[in-house]
């Protein structure tokens, strides 16, 4: 059995309240949404707030709205509702498709689109009960000095494992935080650092109150194709998420990839438009393109062993799964 | 310390419990609802499942605050509301488990029963393979899931008036087929649902 350390909670009804709430503690209240992830980290110890401020009450932070700037999403819509959001899987199909295969069915019903991006990074020498990582001597991330998966390493290198994360990447999202000072927007791509303690550029007064997702090309295309031991429940062991654009002809115009579970940060794979740009899929130029593709992210990715699976086995996988996710995604349906 | 005001199993109740406590602690040991399990106590293994507002949700990780507001069911609840509904006996569900032997040690088996009947209530001629889908937040360590899928396919066939396919432990060796057990005499019979 697994208690939680007592806490506080507090349950404000407007986002302006959870951020003054938030300040009123500096560095001694977190925030929860569906509490997914926090819960079973704080029931391993990782985290003991002495407040814990529920944003289940707030209002305005659920649910997905279109205008002509794009798709603006609620933090607080549930993984399992952003799966089966019709505007969602028309316009970002590599978001529904990655919010769908996060976990399990009872833990989509709860978790959230903004706690996926926001979750902590996950090792396997981390993400243990108190009493197993006391028996190790702690590790680098919390309470600890040594880190157990690169010898003599000075940097954690906890891996993201937010699956929604790659996808966002690809469609060009970005967030909007509130903070004591305001509202900031910051691309999901220039949201993250290389430290697996903390992998994001959010201050821990700072609340995340949308996810916008710009329109994409007419003829966008994407995919999210996600490596674990099971195909339930498991955080990824490697996850990639592809853009596709074709153009009228349906040759290809625009392309990009992003890659998860490897090292602290979700990783663009930088290169991979200019490989296929022009091919059309079908024709032996996009194959090659692809099996290019493949090979170009085989160099950069290369897992550690901070999450479980033999790394050598999922550097492997990692072509194989790019190869699927750029074949799928001609099949998956476009703006 | 808080006031939760809960809506459990049809049921409106007012309970006391800390602000840290999750929504089965409070089941079990405010409430002694005791039929939702306590696995692995982190959302992995969904022994803990409950039906809120008809979703299958893990209720070991669940601040039991963020029940408030909602309809709550758990396996108590499961034959009450099938019986509320005009039915009679169990909860098809659990009738056919029974009748299937889909379970050893029967751990699994509320959090199973709940995630069907949730995927039922919303669809109820899902495939074989909407139902994997559906149960794949469950795990069982006993039975292999074989029997927990011919289960929830048995309260397809019934309630479609077709005879379900045998599966292959049913089929003995001289190739006749050995009778399901009959639905009516176990639900007659059955009494509690824990």
């Amino acid at each position: 059995m697994l208690r939680l350390p007592p806490y506080r909670l507090l349950e404000p009804s407007s986002a302006e309240e959870a951020v003054k709430l938030l300040a009123d503690e500096p560095g001694e209240a977190m925030l929860i949404a569906g509490g997914t992830d926090l819960v079973p980290n704080m029931k391993h110890g990782l985290f003991e707030p002495k407040t814990v401020i529920s944003l289940a009450k707030v209002e305005g932070l659920e649910g997905v709205s279109d205008s002509d700037a794009g798709l603006r999403l609620g933090p607080m819509t549930t993984l399992a509702d952003a799966s089966q959001n019709a505007l969602i899987i028309e316009r970002a199909p590599a978001l529904a498709q990655a919010a769908g295969v996060v976990a399990g069915p009872q833990l989509r019903n709860v978790g959230t689109l903004g706690g996926n991006l926001m979750l902590d990074t996950r090792c396997r020498w981390y993400n243990q009960t108190y009493f197993w990582r006391k028996g190790l001597g702690y590790c680098l991330k919390k309470d600890g000095t040594l880190c157990h998966v690169v010898e003599g390493g000075a940097r954690c290198v906890a891996a993201a494992s937010n699956d929604t994360a790659p996808a966002l990447m690809t469609l060009n999202a970005s967030a909007v935080f509130l903070g004591p000072d305001g509202e900031r927007e910051v691309a999901i791509a220039d949201l993250w650092t290389n430290d697996g303690i903390v992998n994001k550029k959010v201050s821990t007064d700072e609340l995340l109150i949308a996810i916008k997702v710009p329109p994409q090309a007419p003829g966008h295309h994407g995919t999210y194709a996600k490596l674990r031991r099971r195909d339930s429940i498991d955080f990824p062991l490697f996850g990639c998420a592809v853009r596709l654009d074709l153009d009228e002809e349906g040759t290809v115009s625009g392309a990009d990839l992003a890659a998860v579970a490897l090292v602290a940060r979700p990783m663009r794979v930088k290169g991979v438009e200019e490989l296929l740009l022009g091919t059309k899929p079908g024709s032996e130029a996009f194959d090659q393109a692809v099996e290019e593709v493949a090979q170009l992210a085989y160099k950069r990715c290369r897992p550690l062993d901070n999450v479980p699976g033999d790394a050598e086995w999922r550097r492997e996988m990692v072509p194989v799964y790019v190869r699927r996710a750029l074949r799928s995604a001609t099949a998956s349906s476009g703006a | 310390m808080r006031t939760l005001h809960l809506l459990v199993n049809g049921d409106r109740l007012a309970v006391a419990a800390p602000d840290h406590w999750t929504l089965i602690e409070v089941l079990r040991y405010r409430l002694g609802l005791t039929g939702t399990k306590q696995g692995c106590d982190k959302g992995d293994c969904g022994a803990c499942t409950v039906l809120l507002n008809g979703k299958p949700t893990l209720s070991c990780i669940l601040p039991a605050s963020r029940a408030e507001g909602h309809e709550l069911t758990t396996i108590e609840g499961l034959r009450p509301a099938h019986c509320a509904a005009g039915g009679e006996g169990t909860d098809p569900v659990q009738d056919a488990f029974d009748r299937c032997d889909a379970l050893q040690c029967g751990f699994c088996q509320p959090g199973m029963m709940l995630s069907a009947r949730a995927l039922l209530n919303e669809n109820a001629q899902p495939d074989r393979k909407t139902i994997q889908e559906a149960l794949s937040g469950n795990l069982c360590r006993c039975t292999g899931y074989t029997q927990i899928i011919e289960a929830v396919e048995l309260v397809v066939a019934d309630a479609a008036g077709v005879d379900p396919v045998l599966p292959a432990w049913q089929v003995d060796r001289d190739g006749e087929d050995l009778p399901l057990a009959p639905a009516v005499e176990k639900a007659t019979t059955a009494e509690g649902d824990n």
